[in-house]
């Protein structure tokens, strides 16, 4: 036994080495870093659309570990759950830190996932071979809005109570099987403690679960097929002599002291919004949200968090209510049919032609303008801005099959464009 | 026409909401102009508070304890000026009278005050407390221009004094008469002149202010040591990169 001590000493000669070779023998840890970090070969030119994917990771993280210390303080029931979150503002020692850090996080989780999910459609990251990877991302983004929804009751402001009353009505409109819908997920005929205490339970456990679980598969789904960069090209295709895509570099140390950087600017952003504007100006909490949850009186205006305003928009833009809630239901997952959408023969914006950024301006205009709509009183002048943008917010996804194939699309060249600082 | 559907009926409120929040913004506020870093501003605000509001409000977030030390108070300050019902500094600061009474007096509970500064805004309050004005349909004799209908009466009249709601006519589109609110008028002097009276308000609402987020100065000052560390941090990140980065060709 002492021998073969010895020898790993000599060998590699040092105790850290020695430590890690004796879980190597037991677990891949060697193994599974060299395959997703340190031999991980990522394409060198990156630009800034590419820092929002390790930063969704890190508010995933700092959501998950400021949602433990407040779970501490927090009772979710609907006598005490407004007083605790007060307590936690108060008394609880830098309790008003993780709160806010929490609740901005919360936005802030959207922002960096939208810009996310924004650099997917302008670099075409959906098509083939990252259709899979892009439909994981599209269930993260599922469980991020129940997520969102579920967390949102939690503080039992009068806003959490009748976003919730609002939102959940909507499984009301199904045909046949509604109105049971609706009490199914109430556990009571409105938002009560019973509601109150079975969304605590989702938001703390069922939801993270699931969402751990997918952003895993995301990730072990991308470093199968390889990442795509903004030229839209496969580096895998050009290999050196060493075996490695000529074009890529180690994911480790080259990104995470790139996406290190990222970082300290996002922490200086979500620092500046944390110490010096945690409502954001009633955006990112809503000040009715300080009155407690009252069931005999609405709010002034009641209107969902931003982040969920653009599809809010396109279900009060339609006058049938069930078709309001299918369209509504249709504007999120329309992203799903992407990959099979699109039929262009170039994956980056910048090898297709007019058509197709025409047709993502526009998208991205209308997106905006209905998270805007979403949030004002639906005025007859509105709602037909919103009826407009719901048009051409669909009009990307149904005539995309035609735009991406008449597309008069560039030629792809060999190499990414990289100029080296 | 009944609404049989739970989820029309939301929708309703909504619509209904949505239009009443119009209105709501059309209002403007005179601006408050506290300074919660002003703390003789907000002792002053809490002896009126005690003086004032408690009676039948609560502040049922706020602890005495924690109160005296962000209002650089001693305990036996606390104890002499502001804690009058027997509690101890450990308690927080409930009120005295019970809902039933109050139901019974007012029509409604007077609503708690701990977060009134942060769902209203110190202007809404400020305003608020301006704008009591004569008005003998009311039970309490006074309506207010900010909350038409108000349930509070006007507490604070030995200090601003009576006003009355001055009108103008005016002719609308429809060539009906319609009362176009003007402004106040005083028609009894109050134990306080006017810039008295705004000062004694202000006090109150920075009061109001600092309970409904007592940690936003440290806060906001603590907000500068981790910008500040950050941007070292993000010097060093960014020459760490640059240097690996080198290699890259």
């Amino acid at each position: 036994m002492s021998t073969h001590q010895g020898d790993i000493y000599d060998r590699t000669g040092s105790r850290l080495n020695a430590f890690r070779a004796w879980i190597d023998a037991r677990f891949p840890l060697t193994k599974m870093f060299n395959e997703h970090a340190g031999e991980y070969y990522a394409p060198k030119n990156f630009n800034f659309w590419y820092y929002f994917g390790s930063l969704a990771l890190l508010v995933l993280v700092l959501q998950i570990v400021t949602g433990i210390f407040l779970t501490m303080n927090y009772k979710p029931s609907a006598n005490d759950a407004f007083a605790s979150v007060e307590y936690i503002m108060r008394d609880v020692d830098w309790g008003w830190l993780i709160r806010y850090m929490h609740s901005t996080g919360a936005s802030m989780f959207f922002i960096v996932v939208y810009l996310h999910m924004f650099r997917g459609l302008m670099y075409g990251s959906y098509k083939y071979p990252r259709e899979l990877l892009w439909i994981f991302g599209m269930f993260i983004y599922l469980c991020l809005m129940a997520e969102a929804f579920f967390g949102y009751l939690l503080p039992w402001g009068n806003m959490s109570y009748w976003g919730a009353q609002v939102i959940t009505s909507l499984f009301g409109a199904i045909p046949y099987v509604g109105n049971a819908l609706l009490e199914w997920i109430r556990g009571d005929y409105y938002i009560s403690d019973v509601t109150l205490n079975r969304f605590f339970a989702l938001h703390v456990v069922a939801l993270p679960l699931a969402l751990v679980f997918l952003v895993v598969a995301h990730i072990l789904a991308l470093h199968e097929v390889g990442s795509n960069n903004p030229d839209g090209i496969e580096i895998k295709k050009l290999k050196g002599a060493d075996g490695h895509p000529v074009d890529g570099i180690q994911f480790h140390p080259f990104y995470t002291v790139k996406d290190l950087v990222g970082v300290v600017v996002f922490l200086m952003v979500f620092a500046g919004i944390i110490f010096f504007a945690p409502t954001m100006g009633g955006y990112f909490l809503e000040h009715a949200n300080f009155d407690p949850a009252d069931r005999l009186q609405t709010p002034e205006h009641i209107a969902p968090v931003w982040y969920f305003t653009p599809f809010y928009a396109i279900l009060r833009a339609v006058p049938n209510k069930l078709m309001g809630v299918a369209l509504m239901g249709l504007a999120v997952v329309s992203f799903f049919f992407l990959p099979w959408l699109d039929r262009g023969k170039v994956k980056s914006i910048r090898y297709r032609g007019w058509l197709y950024k025409f047709f993502l301006f526009e998208f991205a205009i209308s997106f905006v303008a209905l998270g805007f709509l979403g949030m004002q009183p639906a005025t007859p002048a509105y709602t037909k801005a919103a009826q407009i943008f719901s048009v051409l917010y669909f009009a990307f996804f149904i005539l995309m099959p035609w735009y991406t194939s008449a597309d008069k699309t560039k030629p792809v060249p060999e190499r990414v464009t990289y100029h080296a600082h | 026409m009944p609404i049989k559907n739970k989820a029309l009926r939301a929708l309703a409120f909504l619509t209904v909401f949505a239009c009443s929040a119009t209105f709501a913004a059309e209002g403007h506020f005179e601006h408050a102009n506290n300074d919660v870093s002003n703390v003789a501003s907000l002792q002053r605000g809490a002896r009126n508070f005690v003086n004032y509001c408690y009676g039948c409000h609560s502040a049922k977030y706020v602890r005495y304890s924690r109160l005296a030390q962000g209002l650089g108070l001693t305990e036996t300050q606390l104890m002499e000026n502001l804690m009058f019902t027997g509690v101890r500094p450990s308690d927080t600061m409930q009120n005295a009278i019970s809902a039933d009474d109050a139901k019974r007096w007012f029509g409604r509970q007077p609503p708690d005050l701990s977060l009134v500064s942060r769902s209203r805004g110190p202007d809404y309050i400020y305003s608020f407390l301006k704008s009591f004005y004569l008005d003998p349909s009311r039970p309490t004799g006074v309506n207010n221009t900010v909350l038409p209908g108000a349930a509070m009466p006007h507490v604070l009249w030995e200090l601003q004094g009576v006003q009355k709601a001055v009108y103008e006519g005016e002719t609308d589109a429809q060539k009906n008469m319609v009362k176009k609110f003007k402004g106040f008028e005083l028609v009894t002097q109050g134990k306080m002149s006017p810039e008295e009276y705004d000062q004694f308000v202000r006090d109150t609402v920075n009061f109001l202010d600092y309970i409904g987020e007592p940690m936003q100065l440290e806060r906001q000052s603590l907000g500068y040591y981790v910008l500040g560390y950050l941007l070292v941090f993000l010097l060093f990140a960014y020459l760490l990169k640059k240097e690996y980065w080198k290699k890259v060709k």
